[in-house]
């Protein structure tokens, strides 16, 4: 089965999210890394999104395009990226999931995919 | 029903108490071979209908195994007759094949449940009812949805009994049910026993929710009748089943041991009037003696496995409540010292206002009193009623009535039990009495 893993954190918070180029960054990064090795059966796609700053929404209404500034949400747990997993079941997913790094500075989603297969 | 003669009823009322006995393994043994909690549960349901009206004539001789093979047929059919895709069509001729099965081969399938005495039997049982237990109370299930997961498909009562003990309606029962199955299905929880690292905090939630249920039939947070007896009932009966399951376990022994050395006590929490008796008050030669004896042995027993943990520190307390011959020869020191090793293990809100009552009792209120001012605990307790009604008792006792009343005050804002309430004015009236 399939699972998205969306992953939420502050990005405002320098200890969830320090600056990229920055010290405190590097075990972050290490540990997306070790995870990308560790799991690269079991993941099938994933990305990280650039900041909410940069996020631009999109509405058609009655044929007419309206984009706004800014993410849909105006939280304090922003999405910063996402994996697409495959797993037995919810206990493996959520095995998985939990070695996302960010699983212990925010949150993880873990949600079906739906398979129109 | 109301109309048979006293022995039609009678016979109704066994059968009724056999099939209930069989319910939970019967589920258990369907939702392994199906795979499919919704689909178990209706053939077992369909399967325990005709049993009601066909056994009337007789028990069989293997009560589980008549039941099992009815259910298989039903939910083949069910099967059969719901939209075909690939996977109902491969379970549907999986099903056929174990209905093929000559009962009386020796065939592993069929004979499953013939010798339900044999050790190989058993062991398969228990995990099958081990991984139902633990997919209702699995923790991407909201609290709701465990407690009524687990009445319904372990304890087996209906949709109604549910909504009845629990004061909500029916349809949100039901509503409940469907999207917890919904969402065992969509997230593909499984059935399962979970591995040896997550066992512990999983059994752990599993023994939460059985006392959930026992605390809400005991305490009934709203409604006219203060214990919901039945509800009590079946978290014992739940956690005894636990204790089987698990028993080298021994806070499972402890959340057993807790549940009847505190159900023990019921018969003399309410009075003549229907209102609310407090333990210190409470005429204990109508304790149930052989059910304290019982929780006691069960403590016994957990001790002895040198494991503590919060339930058996927890039926300790009662254990030592229900010892005293009366309201004074209770031992309020050990009781006390109990508190205290129960607040490093579990430092609640609520064990700590039990922790500053039996402070009170040792050291006396105003010690009691201290402690329940903490601005900490008391902005967590702010909104459960206990808590006032608790400052209320130490302030009065200290004398401060205006504060005692304002405390009663609040408590009655706070609970819509019709039992609680009475108690609360009852005290109010006291204070106020000139």
């Amino acid at each position: 089965m399939k699972y998205a893993c969306l992953i939420y954190s502050d990005e405002n918070d320098p200890t969830q999210n320090p600056s990229p180029d920055s010290k405190e960054m590097e075990p972050i990064m290490a540990g997306y890394f070790a995870f990308g090795e560790k799991h690269a059966g079991s993941i099938q796609g994933g990305e990280a999104l650039a900041p909410t700053e940069t996020a631009t929404c999109v509405r058609v209404r009655d044929d007419d395009i309206t984009t706004t500034d800014g993410p849909f949400a105006e939280t304090k747990e922003h999405l910063g990226g996402f994996y697409v997993i495959e797993a037995d079941d919810l206990d493996a997913a959520v095995r998985i999931a939990a070695e996302i790094p960010h699983a212990g500075l925010g949150v993880i989603e873990v949600r079906p995919v739906l398979d129109f297969g | 029903m109301a109309e048979e003669t006293g022995s039609a009823a009678h016979d109704t009322t066994v059968l009724a108490e056999v099939i209930r006995g069989e319910w939970s393994r019967l589920v258990a043994i369907l939702v392994s071979e199906l795979g499919d909690l919704s689909l178990a549960e209706d053939a077992a349901q369909d399967a325990t209908e005709q049993a009601l009206v066909q056994w009337r004539e007789g028990i069989p001789d293997r009560p589980l195994g008549w039941l099992v093979v009815v259910a298989r047929r039903r939910a083949t059919d069910a099967i059969r007759r719901a939209a075909v895709g690939r996977n109902k069509v491969d379970l549907a001729a999986r099903m056929d094949e174990r209905d093929r099965h000559d009962p009386s081969s020796n065939a592993p399938m069929s004979s499953r449940t013939d010798d339900p005495h044999d050790p190989f039997e058993e062991s398969l049982m228990r995990d099958e009812q081990l991984r139902l237990i633990f997919a209702c109370c699995h923790p991407a299930l909201n609290t709701d949805a465990q407690i009524g997961l687990t009445l319904r498909a372990v304890g087996g009562l209906t949709t109604s009994e549910i909504a009845r003990a629990f004061l909500v309606p029916e349809p949100t029962i039901a509503q409940r049910l469907v999207r917890a199955k919904r969402k065992i299905r969509a997230a593909a929880i499984p059935f399962s026993i979970p591995p040896d690292e997550e066992l512990l905090v999983r059994t752990d939630i599993v023994r939460s929710i059985l006392y959930l249920i026992f605390n809400e039939g005991y305490d009934a947070s709203a409604g006219d009748d203060h214990i919901r007896a039945s509800l009590c009932e079946e978290a014992i009966r739940l956690a005894r089943r636990l204790a089987e399951l698990t028993p080298d376990d021994p806070e499972s022994l402890g959340l057993l041991s807790l549940c009847l050395l505190t159900h023990a006590r019921r018969d003399a929490r309410i009075d003549d009037e229907g209102d609310l008796v407090l333990l210190a008050d409470q005429d204990r030669s109508v304790w149930d003696r052989a059910m304290i004896d019982e929780g006691q042995r069960l403590l016994d027993r957990a001790m002895r496995l040198e494991r503590p943990g919060p339930l058996q520190l927890q039926a300790a307390i009662a254990s030592l409540h229900d010892d005293a011959a009366s309201a004074d020869t209770t031992d309020w020191r050990q009781i006390e010292l109990l508190y205290r090793r129960l607040s490093t293990m579990r430092p609640t809100p609520v064990v700590a206002l039990n922790h500053a009552a039996a402070v009170a009792m040792v050291d006396g209120p105003t010690a009691g009193l201290t402690m329940l001012d903490d601005p900490l605990l008391a902005d967590r307790l702010a909104r459960y009623p206990h808590f006032h009604a608790a400052r209320g008792r130490l302030l009065a006792d200290v004398g401060d009535r205006e504060q005692a009343a304002r405390a009663f005050e609040r408590a009655l804002e706070l609970t819509s039990n019709e039992t609680e309430r009475r108690w609360l004015r009852a005290r109010l009236a006291a204070i106020t009495a000139d």
